[in-house]
């Protein structure tokens, strides 16, 4: 368990964020573009930041769903900041070794003529470390 | 007036037509783009975790030029200048990543958010003023219904981005109206096209463009328009595509009777 809490904590402290603010009005859940695809939906997340349960978020398809968008952060009505607990879950799993979403290897076949190089490092960034 | 004007990767790339139009009316409208000297990629999106220092400096290089030449920095792509106006908050008003941050950077007189960031759209309204742009209009878009597609980048989150209203923004909707044209006011003009979630999860990209163009599309919009390279190649390549995407920047040069030059 101490294990998990460092990572609770962690988390705290990279998203900046105080998950125990939320009020649990569910707000950054309807609001999120992203919704339908997350099997941790936003303020569910903020509640396993607030439990501790950590491996079930690192394991979590949201992760990769979350477009960072701010809509969940602009939107809160308690400014928990749902998005930013997101990215910082993403933050601690592509920070060890051989964890990236995004290998480098996969990409020429997800390149076309018009893909921006806005894109790539876009993904860059969120993906992989 | 002259600025300090960051273009970004995409700028010298895949979207050259949103940098080339806004180079054109910038001197039609009679104020200079004085382009930062070996400028780095932004990284396309802002660094959220709060111990991420080196992933912030490309913005506070840009940042500290402009400051050292006593002049705005003024951006263009909406990524661009998410990322740059959010760094230059934090140099401003986070005293961590300011110290870690000019560590790193050794400059003779520490960088601590003095620039002012501004998106060429901000230029329009405050500097230019919507009205003196709509007297230098030549060539007026009469009856064109475009939608504005803010997206989420230049929007949010609203207190540093300091943009517009971020849940009913009407800059864009402004800018129509001074072109001449027609606004048209749709539901999801201010949400997420999806970003970089293309690369990898397509279906989820293409149906949250589909809401966006069936939208607009719903409200009687005959085109599009973004200041953002990804938008516009989502937009483009996730929908069906019988709601043609333009730059804004476009349309002003077709506006100002610049358009020809830039091509």
């Amino acid at each position: 368990m101490s294990h998990n809490t460092n990572k609770a904590d962690k988390i705290k402290e990279i998203s900046g964020a105080n998950p125990l603010k939320c009020m649990k009005c569910g707000k950054c859940s309807a609001t999120c573009p992203a919704f339908d695809e997350m099997d941790i939906k936003p303020h569910q997340f903020v509640s396993y930041v607030i439990n501790d349960d950590i491996e079930a978020l690192a394991s979590s398809k949201s992760l990769w769903k979350c477009l960072s968008c701010f809509a969940c952060i602009e939107r809160c009505p308690r400014d928990v900041q749902p998005g930013k607990l997101i990215d910082a879950a993403r933050q601690i799993v592509i920070r060890e070794k051989g964890a990236d979403y995004l290998k480098a290897d996969e990409i020429p076949e997800l390149l076309d003529e018009e893909l921006p190089q806005q894109l790539l490092v876009s993904a860059f960034r969120r993906y992989r470390r | 007036m002259k600025y300090t004007y960051y273009p970004g990767c995409t700028l010298r790339t895949k979207a050259k037509d949103l940098d080339t139009y806004a180079r054109k009316c910038a001197q039609a409208l009679g104020f200079e783009l004085e382009e930062v000297e070996n400028w780095q990629c932004c990284g396309g999106v802002y660094p959220l975790g709060s111990d991420e220092i080196a992933t912030k400096l490309s913005s506070v290089r840009v940042l500290n030029e402009a400051k050292e030449k006593g002049q705005d920095l003024v951006t263009l792509c909406s990524a661009c200048h998410h990322v740059i106006k959010r760094v230059n908050d934090d140099m401003k008003n986070v005293a961590d990543i300011q110290t870690r941050a000019n560590n790193y950077m050794k400059l003779q007189e520490p960088y601590k958010g003095e620039t002012n960031v501004l998106h060429f759209l901000e230029v329009l309204r405050d500097r230019v003023g919507f009205d003196n742009l709509k007297k230098m209009v030549t060539n007026p878009l009469t009856g064109k219904k475009i939608g504005a597609y803010y997206g989420c980048l230049l929007l949010r989150p609203g207190e540093i981005l300091a943009f517009d209203n971020p849940e009913n923004p009407t800059i864009i909707e402004d800018f129509i109206k001074a072109i001449g044209a027609t606004p048209v006011i749709y539901p999801y003009r201010n949400e997420c096209c999806g970003g970089y979630i293309s690369l990898k999860e397509k279906d989820m990209a293409k149906s949250m463009c589909d809401t966006i163009v069936e939208s607009a599309k719903g409200f009687g919009a005959q085109m599009l328009i973004t200041a953002c390279p990804l938008c516009m190649y989502n937009l483009n390549k996730n929908t069906v595509g019988d709601v043609p995407v333009y730059y804004f920047t476009e349309l002003l040069a077709e506006a100002l009777g610049v358009k020809e030059d830039a091509e």
